[in-house]
Parts: structure tokens; sequence; C-alpha cells
């Protein structure tokens, strides 16, 4: 049986990336967000190494979906998840010693993101391997561009740089607060009224040009 | 409690442990395949940090050696496997003609945040720190971070007083952090003003550091002129 509804490769890509944004929208997985957004760079990493997790983990959970029965699904979700936390563990060590030693503890508590396990359940363990991995590569790379738009805003007005370069010469005066936990709430929270204010505009947009059509008519 | 509804949909228990087990393999498999994968890029990175942060605190080093400093006034190379009890790491630096260079160590207290770690290098001619390092730390960005580039307490560090006793059991004078401004001795470390705890953090380290080490180290020094 045909079902109409199935979305295409291209719309189960780009959920995650905007109408579905993690940190935007869903707003999960405050914890590296909060934690790591210190830097562009860190956050691209930390970014790209919850992409790998979850991709990966999404593809394994739904090639092994009728295995695995209901009772022991989140056991069974949260080793494949820890074992592709622990690849990406050594990865990053065998790449960067600097880079791992910058993310710190918050590599091994993509365990913990309920990005990873929330569409494990929400989704992979309902679909075919090829839409899971698609989708949870999507949501991945969503949750990268949110973390450097939040670790890019904290960078330039807490260093002065972007991606290391700097940016305003020597007589800029850091805003400290910004690299320190609170800058994070508040960058959110600037990005989060951008949205709000964003999607608001939109909404009025699309009921004024609906109002026109019927006094058009 | 006998639901026949709830019989008819459980699994069976061979199946869950079946499932369970098999997650186990799979994931077993993958972590030991990754973990043998990527051992020697891990170990080759470990060993470049280590050469990139002893390198700089003696300047002049171009291979590095690590050795315990033992109870007793021993020393000897590392070997694999755990440390002897109450042996302190130590790595000797040497130069293009495998003369030594100098001693490096690690100093470790608590900072304002969190341990500060820093690796400082020893000079046994003028029995001396000439330099640090820091090797992790999570101070105030901005305040306590200031440690890795402030000028006038880097300073502090270019030839700082480590002498022993005259019977070499512990240093002549102890390392101390004094308040910014009021140093006036060659052992003394000049704190940044308004990040006095992370001062007082680096002082507390070396001191402890070179208290457990040096006593050790000194009579043994012969040993080491050459590279082993």
């Amino acid at each position: 049986m045909m079902n109409t509804n199935v979305p295409s490769t291209w719309e189960e890509f780009t959920e995650g990336l905007w109408e579905r944004n993690p940190i935007f929208v869903m707003v999960l997985g405050m914890c590296p967000t909060m934690a790591v957004t210190v830097s562009a760079i860190n956050s691209i990493s930390m970014g790209l190494a919850t992409t790998f997790v979850l991709a990966a983990s999404c593809w394994l959970v739904s090639l092994l979906r009728h295995a695995i029965p209901k009772e022991v699904r989140i056991a069974s979700y949260i080793g494949i998840i820890a074992t592709f936390v622990t690849v990406t563990d050594y990865a990053i060590q065998a790449l960067s010693l600097s880079l791992y030693e910058a993310l710190g503890a918050y590599i091994q508590l993509i365990v913990a993101n309920c990005l990873v396990l929330g569409r494990a359940e929400a989704h992979a363990a309902k679909v075919s391997p090829w839409p899971a991995t698609v989708n949870a590569t999507g949501m991945g790379l969503g949750f990268t561009l949110g973390l450097t738009m939040i670790g890019g805003v904290r960078e330039i007005l807490g260093n002065g740089t972007f991606f290391g370069l700097s940016l305003f010469g020597e007589h800029f005066q850091p805003w400290v607060v910004m690299v320190l936990p609170p800058g994070g709430f508040f960058v959110m929270g600037g990005w989060l009224l951008v949205f709000a204010l964003w999607r608001a505009r939109k909404a009025r947009l699309a009921a004024a040009s609906a109002e026109g059509v019927q006094h058009g008519a | 409690m006998n639901t026949p509804n709830s019989a008819q949909q459980a699994t069976p228990t061979g199946a869950m442990i079946k499932a369970l087990g098999l997650v186990s393999a799979v994931c077993g498999l993958i972590i030991v395949g990754s973990y043998q994968g990527t051992l020697s890029a891990v170990a080759d990175n470990k060993r470049i940090a280590l050469e990139r942060a002893v390198f700089k605190v003696i300047p002049h080093a171009k291979t590095v050696s690590e050795f315990y400093a033992l109870p007793g006034a021993r020393i000897e190379p590392v070997k694999a496997g755990d440390p002897p009890a109450g042996a302190v790491k130590f790595y000797a630096a040497y130069d293009e003609n495998n003369a030594l260079a100098g001693i490096a160590a690690e100093a470790a207290a608590k900072g304002y945040a969190d341990i500060v770690r820093v690796l400082f290098g020893y000079s046994p001619e003028c029995q001396c720190i000439t330099g640090i390092g820091v090797v992790s730390m999570r101070e105030t960005p901005g305040i306590g971070d200031k440690i890795l580039i402030d000028k006038d307490f880097l300073a502090n560090f270019k030839e700082l007083d480590v002498k022993l006793n005259a019977d070499l059991s512990a240093l002549a004078n102890e390392v101390k952090t004094v308040k910014h401004g009021s140093k006036t001795q060659p052992w003394q470390i000049d704190a940044i003003a308004g990040a006095t705890v992370t001062s007082r953090a680096v002082g507390r380290g070396i001191n402890d550091s070179a208290q457990a080490l040096l006593p050790r180290l000194v009579p043994n020094l012969e040993q080491l002129r050459t590279k082993p």
C-alpha cells in the first residue's frame, strides 16, 4: 500500500535544517549548546561530532528495528549511541588533542544529548535505514548550524575574533560575559527572539495576503 | 496476576535476551575495531603534544625522555604500565648534541574554577625555573587566564629561584606567591592584580612539585647529562 504522505529524501534532509531546527525550534540538546559554544570552531566541531553520532546511531537503530523488541529498545538504543560516541571520542583524539581538550567532557556527554535518543526513538525506529540516516544527518547539520550561530556571536563579542581571526584590532575591549555561561543564555535568547519575530512577521504577511485575496474576490 | 491479553502480546524472554546480545555484539565489534584503528594515531598525537609543551619551556630542546623520580633519591626511565608507588614523573630534554638542555615537570594546584596544571622548565645550571606553560585550566576568561599572557607575570619565571638547602632535602626557600608589586626575593612570584587566586595556584603547584621532585633529582643529575 502506497502512502502518499511519505516525505521525499530532500524533505527528510531539510526538516531538521530549518523547519524543525533542533536548537531554535525544538530546543533540544541545550547542555552542549550552552557549554561549548564559546567559539565558532568549537561549535562546528561539536556539531559535526553530534551529527556523526546521530546519523550512525539512527542508521543502526533503523537497521536493527525489527530485531529489537520494544521492551528492551531504550537499553539497546543507548548502547548503540554510546558505541558511536566512543568511536567519535577516539576519532577526535586521533585527529587533534587540542580540540579534544577544548571540547572536554562534552564529547562523552553526547550520549546524554536528548536530541540523539529522541530522534532514534521518534523517527529512526519507525522508518527504513536510508530515510532515517538522511533525516538524522539533516537534524545534525541543523544542530551544527544552530551551535555555530551561537558560537560565532559569542566569539565575536567575547573575544573579538571569528574562527580565530582578529576582527577589531588591538583596541577592542572584549565582552567577557559573552564567553561565560550567562553569555550563552543571552545569545540563545537573542536568536530565539529573532526567530520568533521572523515567524510572527511571516504569519502576519500570510494573513494579510489571505485577507487581500478575500477582498479582491 | 494472570492477564491473558498481555500474555499474548509479550515478547518471549529468550527473544529479549537475544536482541540485547545481538546489540552488544555489534557494538562491541565497532568499539574494539575503532580503538585498534586509532591507537597509533592517538599515541603519536600525545607524544607530539608532550614534545611541543616541553620545547616551549626549554627552547633549545630537540628530544624528550620521560623519567620517574623515586623515593630514596633514585631515578629510572618510564616504562609501559603503571608508575611505581610514590613516583614523580619528569621530562629530561636534550639538544641536538644529545646534551641535557633542561628538565621539565608538571605542577598542579586548585585554582579559582578547577585544577590549574602547568609545565615548568628547570635549569640545573642556575637551579632555577626558566619558563612555564599551561597544560590545562578552566579559569575565568579575561581574568584568570592572564597567567598565559601577562608579561609581568611570566617574567617571574625567567629565573625563579628553587635552590635546595645544604643537605638537599628540601628547597632552601619555599616558592611563594606575593601580592602584586611586593616581590622582593628571587623565589617569590608577583601575583597578577585581580587574579590572585590563579596566581597563587601556580605558585603553590610549583612549590609542591619542586619540593617533591628536586631533592630526588639533583643528586642524580650526572646520570642525565647525556641522552640515555
